[in-house]
């Protein structure tokens, strides 16, 4: 099963003598026409590179499975048990909003994953005229709700906080942890998975990826070394970083750049991955001082160390690695569907009948975008 | 009653089985340790500096130096030191001058601070095969872009304001025409134009030898606005205000009239030979916003087409100002710290006033950031950074880019004696005497000087390489990959750095 595994791609990355012993497995999918995919062929393909992972931490994410609650923020909490903590949540959120529907998320148990939290799901409806100073008054209130509870709410942790999509995560095995949440009963035009191999933060379900906040996901495969810098950045623009591991900035880093600064896509990729100065000298002017204007005004932003990323959001997808590509990723496509991953085998698990397959450079933004 | 004299400083001694009678020392020597009589050589130690000139110059290494040849009754508090100012101002009644930077033995916090490598989990980056960028841009920057949307092209709306573009961001920081020589300043500017780097030029004009490369200096306006006018500010390529100096915080300039020659007379536009005090405060300063209008001011008088930066001397309450002067029209403050050098200080002032830099930069870009204006304006450090090391852990601590001023001198020949107030540096340095000025040859000092910013620039990429960066900005403020040894938690705490181990 694991045969197409390293080699390969690190071949294709600029210095093949750089050895990457971290690993992480990440795989994405999009279908542009927002046509839905139930979970059942993420899950396989991502229990194909559990050779990536050390069986501490796995998640998925999907984007459209809340049909009926579309309009509401649908914030996913792990609780450590249902007396404090869940009160203390209850109480904040009704004094910020309404919560139009609450459960817990449905689990099925499963040998080899041990509970160690309680997945709760609120579908929320924030007071607007509660906030002032924003033009975003829905987001920024869910926001600060978010970065609220997790830094001061003990025994509870806000993991999915989007509108229509829903992080599933926990720590054991790819398919251990979809059968936990059944994720084949969900059907989203977007998913993203993870399978991790913690160094960072052993296998706390927090910190497992996906991460999220608001409408923005990341799964990511490596390490930031300029975290430091990311993280001073955006915690001097209101967030809080609470998650113990270096992934989550980039979820505030688009939603900072993405959300706020109103930055494209691609954009924010240039920020967060710009191209090399010298580079840059060779560019035609106007491009030349877009790419400057960029490097300057979010040089805090740049991410620097091995890593490659897929963030998806309500209307797309976006993978990218680092600017010297020292983390595999390859993207495939077919008809309205594209993915991409650290590997082409997990691709193809997905999508036997997959048409192109190609390896984007370093820092190159490969993106996908619903049509509407 | 008499005082007596005090013992020895510094004890000279001429090996004279070595000694080949060359001369050279009696030559070399400016302060007059050394004369001639009857075909001997004569040694007064009490004139020694130990600037070490006759040293590097006795081909024979005949000459010996020993420091504090007579003991003192040991004694923890009354020092040798504490006992001679005693009893050389109960002497004297006046201020003690002195020259270089604190020579007090506080701890210095750099050499508690350890910087981080990588192992496994993320690779290390090979400055020798792979791309790294040192490049920084010091002037104010946007807090967010915009952009025009028109038939589907994006067009960028904000307008970035001058900047300098440093390939390395190391800048030899301000040393005046007539605190240091003609020729000193000339070697520092062909080597920062050759390294492509900035240059201060201290509060004493512009000589017009140096114009050639005036594009890679930064002029300098302190309060007695020595040498100022609109010619000068046109040529620099950025302006600084002094308003304070890591020496000695709240007092102005000091230059004795012995090195007031003709040349520095009409560069600064005083009188020949008249001591160049200038005053402690600004005349056109008392406040904050008298600070942004005079940045206002300057930038008009040029067209807003130079950037301005803000000099203080790192104080109790740097992080406050700081976050003031970022609010005016400023591009850069600069932060000098209490180990910062200078030509001439009074004693009091240089050993114990201000703060150390690692402090101030680390309580300066927290306060700045959690302000959400960190990345407007830039950091320049300076004030005791004596390797690559300390230039790292500067950026570190949230530095765009440090100042040196000993160590570029260091690099010209100077021993740090400390008597740059006197005049008679034998290295031609601190001097405006044309027989010791012509000591220092500028092309051979412009390239011993361009050497040090080369070499400090290498061994900086491959410390950001061994750290997994290759953008000086993913180390800027990145207090995760410093640590604190021995550091106390008041001291972490301010840092924002955690303990070894943690």
């Amino acid at each position: 099963m694991v045969k197409f595994i390293s080699g390969k791609y690190y071949l294709i990355a600029p210095k093949p003598n750089i050895i990457v012993i971290n690993m992480c497995g990440i795989i994405g999918v999009i279908d542009r026409t927002m046509s839905r995919m139930d979970g059942s062929s993420i899950k396989e393909a991502l229990s194909l590179m559990d050779e990536r992972g050390s069986g501490e931490g796995a998640g998925y994410v999907a984007y459209g499975i809340y049909p009926d609650y579309a309009d509401c923020y649908a914030i996913h909490v792990f609780f450590d048990n249902l007396l404090e903590p869940k009160t203390r949540v209850d109480e904040i959120l009704k004094q910020w909003g309404r919560v139009v529907y609450q459960e817990e998320i449905p689990t099925y148990e499963q040998p080899d994953l041990k509970r160690e939290h309680i997945p709760w799901r609120y579908f929320f409806k924030p007071y607007t005229d509660l906030m002032v100073g924003t033009k975003n008054p829905d987001d920024d209130n869910v926001k600060r709700l978010v970065m609220n509870i997790n830094a001061n709410v003990e025994g509870a942790l806000i993991f999915s906080s989007g509108k229509d999509l829903g992080v599933f995560k926990a720590s054991g095995w790819p398919e251990d942890v979809a059968n936990f949440y059944r994720i084949e009963d969900y059907k989203g035009y977007i998913w993203l998975a993870h399978n991790r191999y913690p160094t960072n933060t052993s296998g706390w379900w927090g910190g497992a990826h996906p991460f999220n906040l608001l409408d923005w996901s990341v799964v990511h495969n490596g390490e930031i070394t300029s975290y430091g810098t990311n993280r001073r950045y955006v915690e001097g623009h209101g967030y809080q970083c609470t998650m113990l591991t270096d992934t989550e900035v980039v979820a505030y880093l688009f939603d900072l750049l993405g959300r706020r600064h109103g930055l494209t896509s691609e954009m924010v990729v240039e920020a967060l991955a710009p191209p090399f100065w010298d580079e840059i000298d060779e560019m035609p002017e106007k491009q030349q001082e877009l790419m400057r204007a960029i490097r300057l005004t979010y040089g805090p932003a740049l991410m620097n160390g091995p890593f490659a990323i897929v963030v998806a959001t309500n209307d797309g997808i976006v993978g990218f690695s680092d600017r010297i590509k020292l983390r595999p990723l390859v993207a495939g496509e077919n008809g309205s569907r594209l993915y991409i991953s650290s590997e082409e085998a997990a691709i193809r698990t997905m999508d036997p009948d997959v048409e192109t397959i190609y390896m984007p450079r370093a820092g190159e933004p490969v993106v996908g975008r619903v049509v509407e | 009653m008499t005082l007596g004299s005090v013992p020895l400083k510094y004890r000279i001694s001429i090996d004279r089985d070595q000694c080949m009678k060359c001369m050279r020392c009696v030559d070399n020597c400016s302060y007059g340790v050394y004369r001639i009589e009857d075909d001997k050589i004569l040694i007064d130690s009490r004139k020694c500096t130990a600037c070490h000139r006759c040293l590097s110059m006795c081909p024979r290494d005949a000459i010996m130096l020993q420091e504090r040849p007579v003991d003192y009754r040991s004694h923890p508090l009354w020092t040798a030191e504490a006992r001679e100012d005693v009893i050389n101002q109960s002497r004297t009644g006046k201020i003690i001058l002195a020259g270089m930077g604190n020579a007090v033995d506080y701890p210095i916090i750099f050499d508690r601070l350890v910087l981080d490598a990588c192992q496994v989990t993320n690779p290390s980056i090979d400055p020798l095969r792979e791309p790294m960028e040192l490049r920084t841009y010091i002037g104010k920057k946007p807090s967010r872009l915009e952009f025009t949307k028109s038939n589907g092209d994006i067009d960028l709306k904000t307008n970035l304001t001058p900047n300098l573009k440093l390939d390395t961001p190391l800048m030899i920081g301000h040393m005046s025409y007539g605190a240091i020589s003609l020729n000193a300043q000339l070697s520092l500017a062909k080597a920062v134009a050759e390294t492509g780097t900035f240059m201060g030029t201290g509060e004493g004009g512009m000589h017009e030898a140096i114009y050639p490369y005036q594009d890679h200096t930064i002029v300098q306006i302190a309060s007695g606005r020595f040498g100022v006018d609109i010619n000068y500010l046109e040529r620099g390529a950025a302006i600084e205000i002094k308003v304070g100096q890591g020496a000695k915080p709240g007092i102005g300039g000091h230059l004795p009239g012995e090195k007031v020659c003709s040349d520095v007379s009409c560069t600064r536009m005083i009188p020949l030979g008249s001591d160049a005090i200038s005053p402690a405060p600004h005349h056109d300063i008392y406040s904050i916003e008298d600070l942004a209008q005079l940045v206002r001011s300057l930038k008009e008088a040029t067209n807003w087409e130079k950037p301005v930066f803000v000099k203080i001397a790192a104080v109790h309450n740097v992080a406050a100002i700081a976050a003031g002067i970022a609010r005016s029209s400023a591009d850069a403050v600069v932060i000098d710290g209490f180990r910062g050098g200078t030509g001439a200080a009074p004693k009091v002032f240089r050993d114990n006033v201000g703060i150390p830099i690692e402090a101030a930069i680390s309580a300066v870009d927290e306060k700045l950031n959690d302000q959400g204006i960190r990345n407007e304006v830039s950091i320049i450090a300076s004030g005791g950074i004596r390797n690559s090391g300390d230039l790292a852990k500067s950026i570190a601590l949230g530095a765009d880019a440090v100042y040196i001023g000993t160590a570029s001198l260091i690099a010209l020949g100077c021993r740090v004696c400390g008597n740059c107030y006197r005049g008679l540096c034998p290295w031609g340095i601190a001097t405006q005497k044309p027989e010791l000025v012509g000591r220092i040859d500028p092309e051979i000092g412009s390239q011993n000087v361009a050497n040090l910013i080369r070499a400090w620039t290498l061994e900086l990429s491959e410390l950001m390489g061994a750290a997994g960066l290759n953008s000086i900005e993913s180390l800027r403020g990145n207090r995760e990959r410093l640590r604190g040894y021995m550091l106390d938690e008041g001291l972490l705490d301010v840092l924002k750095v955690k303990s070894v181990g943690a």
